[in-house]
């Protein structure tokens, strides 16, 4: 069975639609960019940032990666900017930005 | 060789579940269903079989654990009646948009109200526009040899549709009649192990099943669930041609009974039709020219099949056990009529309602719908196309 | 079918009527019948009367309707008789079985002038002596296998016997005193 979704798009005919809209491969909304979508953007400033690590389990988008007990730099490929990591900061570390 | 017996018809469908041994069954009890949960829990107890009997705590859920235990990739059934059939709504459209070939031993009731325990084909006819494969029974021995074909069928790569196997609550259900059973390994071997092509649990290819769909990708999906029903028909009857190779009993989309030289015929689906044959015989011994077409599918419905076997017929009687509450008649009749239409038949068709909520359907019965017919092309008298057999006026 | 054999039972909810007639089928079918035994199913509750039917044939039975008019009767209680209309359609040339101590001539005027055959039987005493406890389906399955015919009283007894064995398992003392029972019964409703 074909299992290769990546030539699927709206223009795709019914014929070459996966039997009741079924997704092969783990992990595929990686390629879906919704970093696009985004109209105000979450800025860090590392001099305020303690690393409690709140943010990073409230991103509805998993846009905070974490290693080593230390936040990273945003996700913003796939950040909509929904504003809840700032929202919940208790140190003022993350603002929001309009504009991508 | 089959193996004589005298089986109820939940008995009967409980021995094809024994044998196919399905991987998972969730269910909630209702009547007149509820001794296949029933009889199906006891053979596991017994350890006769190793099905995952879950006991859930309504029809909805039950449909839901089918459709998980399916997407996970096992062979899965449920049964239930009536208004557990109702309560599965929901998930009826998603186990068949999601393409889940799971089965459902249906055991027609009367939906509520006023509430009644008894047989007819409101339930399923209700469900007709689900997705859901349909096929229906006359006795025992119809609704066993349907089960044991219903996951080729339902399997099969170009279907992948969930299969309703129905028959008629008590009239069936609760008879104890003949019927010939097949051997355990010839079963086994005919209806084969299910492998899905993807699953849930497949730890080779992960993958999402039930996604949302936007417009854009909306109707084509339903197209592509179509084009599935419309291949149900080739294997429905590829199927019924391997299983008359192995039984000598052969089924098809429908019975013809002394149809072929009929003048006027009765439709109908389900244990009405046998009750029907007798009619026919007495009448055909009086030398009238009467026939019958029992419809065992409905879903796919074979509607320019039908047309064509009657084709040739001067009236049809289309009896339906269920109302349609179109204040016209029921499906099974609005359907044929359609095809007629697409036929360019003009044969007269009268729509008749009959055995609601168990009420009885006697040859004498039958006989009467037959003299109707005649009276009306023979003397021309005026027949009322939306009729009530058995009502007290 | 013409050659078809039609019975219909009353009962009350609880008595066996629907066993006694699923094991008649079971009778016939071992004789090489085609058969068929069905409940007339309502709300039921333990009490209420209840009707259940066979159809005994030759030929492979198709109709799917109720018995209205039967060749055989069997009411397992007595009291049925006087609310339900029990020999309505029974045929003339057919027979009514009874479970009473009474006599045939003393209960045929309760039956809304049946000219038929009636034959009686006190199914409770004979219960009560062989099983201790009040079971009248065996004995009326003994009663309609002895009136219709359908069987030899030999092979219907061994039969039943195979039967009891499967039945009663785990309690193979109950298997005597029902086989006295049913051999009871074919004596008393064929004398």
């Amino acid at each position: 069975m074909r299992t290769d979704i990546s030539k699927i798009h709206e223009k795709t005919r019914y014929q070459d639609i996966t039997p009741g809209n079924q997704v092969y491969g783990g992990g595929t909304s990686k390629a879906f960019n919704t970093g696009e979508w985004r109209t105000a953007t979450p800025v860090i400033d590392e001099s305020k940032c303690v690393h409690c690590l709140l943010c990073a389990p409230v991103c509805p988008d998993s846009c905070i990666p974490v290693i080593s007990g230390k936040r990273l730099a945003f996700d913003l490929d796939h950040c909509k900017g929904c504003g809840i990591c700032a929202y919940q900061c208790k140190f003022g570390a993350i603002t929001m930005k309009e504009g991508k | 060789m089959g193996i004589r017996e005298r089986l109820s018809g939940n008995e009967a469908v409980a021995h094809a579940i024994k044998q196919i041994n399905p991987d998972v069954m969730p269910a909630f009890p209702i009547t007149p269903s509820t001794e296949i949960p029933q009889f199906v829990s006891t053979f596991i107890s017994n350890g006769e079989i190793d099905t995952e009997f879950i006991p859930v705590e309504s029809e909805h859920s039950a449909m839901s654990a089918a459709i998980g235990a399916e997407a996970a990739g096992c062979r899965t059934l449920t049964a239930t009646s009536s208004c557990g059939m109702a309560l599965m709504w929901e998930e009826l459209y998603v186990a068949a948009s999601n393409r889940l070939p799971l089965a459902l031993a249906l055991v027609n009731r009367a939906l509520s109200g006023p509430i009644n325990i008894n047989c007819d084909h409101s339930d399923s006819m209700g469900a007709r526009d689900t997705g859901w494969i349909q096929i229906y029974a006359e006795n025992n021995q119809e609704v066993y040899d349907n089960f044991v074909q219903a996951y080729r069928i339902a399997e099969h790569k170009d279907v992948r549709l969930p299969i309703m196997v129905c028959q008629d609550g008590f009239i069936t259900s609760h008879a104890v009649e003949n019927i010939e059973l097949i051997e355990t390994d010839q079963v086994k071997k005919f209806v084969g192990e299910y492998e899905p092509e993807q699953y849930l649990l497949n730890p080779k290819m992960p993958m999402a099943m039930g996604p949302y769909a936007t417009s854009p990708f909306y109707m084509e999906t339903k197209m592509a669930q179509n084009e599935a029903m419309k291949n149900a028909k080739k294997v429905i009857l590829d199927v019924a041609d391997e299983f008359a190779r192995m039984t000598g009993r052969q089924y098809g989309f429908f019975e013809e009974y002394r149809l072929e030289d009929a003048d006027y015929a009765i439709v109908m689906i389900g244990s009405a039709a046998g009750t029907t044959k007798d009619a026919i015989d007495e009448l055909r011994n009086q030398g009238k020219k009467v026939g019958l077409l029992k419809l065992r599918v409905f879903r796919p419905f074979p509607g320019d099949e039908i047309a064509k076997a009657l084709s040739h017929t001067k009236a049809v009687a289309i009896l339906d056990r269920s109302e349609g509450f179109r204040a016209g008649g029921g499906p099974l009749s609005a359907e044929i009529k359609e095809h007629f239409y697409d036929a360019g038949l003009t044969t007269k068709a009268v729509s008749y309602i009959y055995g609601l909520g168990g009420r009885d359907y006697t040859v004498d019965e039958a006989k009467q719908v037959y003299a109707e017919l005649e009276d009306m092309i023979e003397n021309g008298t005026k027949l009322p196309q939306y009729r009530y057999i058995g009502l007290r006026k | 079918m013409k050659d078809t054999i039609e019975i219909r039972w009353h009962g009350r909810g609880g008595q066996g009527a629907k066993t006694a007639a699923l094991l008649l089928a079971d009778v016939a079918f071992k004789t090489g019948k085609y058969v068929q035994g069905f409940p007339e199913y309502g709300p039921e509750r333990m009490g209420a009367p209840i009707t259940a039917y066979n159809r005994i044939s030759s030929d492979p039975i198709r109709v799917h309707s109720n018995i209205y008019t039967p060749l055989y009767v069997v009411v397992v209680d007595e009291s049925l008789i006087e609310s339900v209309d029990v020999t309505a359609g029974l045929k003339e040339d057919g027979a009514i079985v009874v479970n009473t101590p009474k006599s045939a001539d003393e209960i045929r005027p309760h039956l809304n002038g049946y000219k038929g055959k009636v034959y009686t039987l006190d199914a409770r005493e004979i219960s009560m002596q062989t099983l201790g406890k009040n079971f009248p389906n065996s004995p009326m399955l003994a009663a309609i296998v002895a009136v219709s015919g359908i069987m030899e009283k030999d092979a219907f007894l061994a039969d039943m016997r195979v039967s009891y064995k499967h039945k009663f398992a785990k309690k193979p003392e109950v298997i005597e005193g029902n086989m006295k029972a049913l051999e009871l019964a074919f004596a008393e409703v064929t004398k």
